[in-house]
């Protein structure tokens, strides 16, 4: 009984020592995560209090104050003046997404899995298109939509995002498609089927989920861009950054309305990350080329 | 044997569009630099690298390039540092994971054009009394006059963009950590290795070209960086970059030449470190 209990004892000290430390260790990284969370917020926070400020409480002597008075006042206002470009980035994210997925998925098929001599090349020439400053062909793209007649508008937008966007969704595709079993297209080229054909009713099939990544990329690309679209586009065909960046940066916008414009430019692409935040972060880990 | 035309007749609209918009337009805009194509209505004659050259007699062109360097060091150090110690913190497993990753990266959803508005507010120059924003939460010692001190602006200018870039530095390093395989940590450490020898040895190995691949990602961020300081400082001349140097060169100075010999600088510069990084990835790909 009592050699039980020194026995015990000397097999549990060392044990719990361990798990102490293992405890305070985990508590520590615990605490500096928090730590980090609020860090991360803050900007949110700022963003949010003083989007339901009343004019006299919105001055960052009172950023970190939450409102005395809440309104939506400044949300209304906001909204006004930010309807016309989250339309137009409907008209250009919505089309050009879906264009970039059918552009993406027959590039990707073929460089995966029905190739050509130098694919290879073609593929990594590609790749670079990922990395080009745009503002390396800015000027000239300038000139070439002027000639074709497509400068100023919303369609000469689309292409220009579809065009630059060919080389990021062809590399998830291809990622893709490179899992799916060779023997499985074999089959279905001794039963008679051509390359169409077998993308059709064989891959085509199980393509969702890069379906999904691509679209959720390209739309957030496309939502997201400022440069492309203060270059190439006129007033009227203005999308939501370019007419929020005109918001904030004018003097007299008061701060609670540019806060609330702010979020309001925001809210589409933050609804997809929350819902679909699984095929957003395998873009992401896409865009560095693993796999 | 298999036919493979089908394939590239598949793929050749994209190889014409990407021959046309990415290698055509960069031949373009290098012609373009190396004319006197100084408005908009002449024609331009060649010559040569003149452009190339006589920027560097520019002072502004001084000052921007140093902006840059400042950036891109201080950016991709700290979203480096940043990231990995996120990924640190969580590799081993820590309850609310998923909330925590989705917090550190939802920044990336956004653009640099809503977030600007706030980070502007935040950042805020005044000091002492009048200290407000950020500066506000700091101690007098600490505070400063963030993007709009003469020295050292341009490292301010980084903080928001390591903000916005760090959680997904962070999910690459997650990920290259789950890539270790635990049975080789665990019979390090049966070897009697320390967690630290084990981390030295065995995980900071597999870890290389997750690092490789996020220098590559943030470093061609930062050398183009445009959206973040448009919205924080727009043109003035304190946060002046090469980007924003051409877009003034393009759309208020009216100087196509000038315009398309800065970009073409942005473009080696970016290519200085991307091409060797593209070739090595397609050799590596070759050799499996």
């Amino acid at each position: 009984m009592a050699a039980d209990v020194i026995l015990k004892a000397r097999h549990a000290a060392p044990v719990t020592s361990e798990r102490r430390r293992a405890l305070v260790g985990r508590g520590v990284r615990l605490t500096l995560l928090l730590l980090f969370v609020v860090l991360f917020l803050i900007p949110i926070y700022v963003l949010l209090v003083t989007s339901f400020k009343p004019l006299s409480e919105a001055d960052p002597g009172q950023a970190w104050n939450l409102p005395q008075q809440w309104t939506t006042e400044a949300w209304r206002v906001a909204w006004e003046k930010l309807e016309p470009g989250l339309v137009n980035s409907v008209l250009l994210a919505v089309p050009g997404s879906l264009i970039s997925a059918v552009l993406g998925a027959l590039n990707g098929y073929v460089l995966a899995k029905w190739r050509f001599p130098g694919a290879d090349l073609v593929f990594t020439l590609f790749l670079f298109g990922m990395f080009v400053p745009y503002q390396g062909v800015m000027i000239p793209l300038v000139q070439l939509m002027v000639n074709l007649g497509v400068y100023g508008g919303i369609p000469g937008l689309v292409l220009a995002h579809v065009v630059y966007g060919i080389p990021i969704c062809t590399l998830i595709f291809r990622n893709y498609y490179v899992t799916i079993p060779d023997e499985l297209l074999e089959a279905s080229r001794v039963d008679g089927a051509g390359m169409l054909r077998t993308l059709w009713s064989i891959v085509l099939p199980v393509s969702g989920p890069a379906f999904a990544v691509v679209i959720i990329w390209q739309f957030t690309s496309l939502w997201n861009d400022f440069l492309f679209a203060v270059f190439l586009t006129a007033p009227t065909s203005w999308p939501t950054t370019v007419m929020l960046n005109n918001i904030a940066g004018a003097q007299t916008v008061p701060y609670s309305q540019q806060m609330a414009a702010a979020i309001l430019a925001s809210l589409p692409t933050m609804l997809i990350y929350i819902l679909l935040g699984r095929f957003f972060m395998r873009g992401l880990m896409a865009g560095a080329l693993k796999g | 044997m298999r036919r493979w035309w089908p394939g590239l007749l598949l793929v050749s609209p994209s190889i014409v569009a990407i021959a046309v918009f990415v290698y055509g337009l960069l031949g373009w805009n290098f012609k373009v630099a190396m004319t006197d194509q100084h408005d908009e209505i002449s024609q331009g004659h060649f010559v040569g690298l003149e452009n190339f050259t006589g920027i560097w007699d520019q002072e502004r062109w001084g000052i921007s390039v140093r902006h840059a360097v400042v950036f891109t060091v201080v950016f991709v150090v700290g979203a480096l540092v940043l990231g990995w110690f996120l990924a640190f913190l969580m590799e081993k497993g820590i309850r609310g994971e998923g909330g925590f990753r989705a917090i550190y990266l939802f920044p990336m959803a956004v653009s640099f054009i809503a977030t600007g508005v706030v980070w502007r507010w935040l950042m805020n120059s005044g000091t002492g009394e009048r200290a407000v924003g950020l500066n506000r939460l700091l101690p007098d010692f600490l505070q400063w006059h963030w993007f709009r001190d003469p020295g050292w602006g341009m490292a301010a200018m980084a903080v928001p963009a390591i903000w916005q870039m760090s959680g997904y530095v962070m999910a690459l390093f997650l990920a290259g950590f789950r890539g270790v395989p635990e049975e080789l940590r665990e019979s390090a450490r049966v070897d009697g290795c320390t967690e630290w020898q084990v981390y030295r040895h065995i995980v900071l190995p597999y870890l290389r070209p997750v690092t490789l691949a996020a220098l590559i990602i943030l470093g061609h961020i930062s050398l183009k960086v445009f959206d973040l300081i448009v919205a924080v400082s727009g043109k003035q001349i304190i946060t002046d970059v090469p980007a924003i140097f051409m877009w003034n060169a393009v759309f208020d100075s009216h100087d196509p030449a000038k315009g398309a010999t800065i970009a073409a600088y942005i473009v080696i510069s970016v290519c200085v470190f991307v091409v060797p990084y593209l070739i090595w990835n397609a050799r590596r790909r070759d050799g499996r």
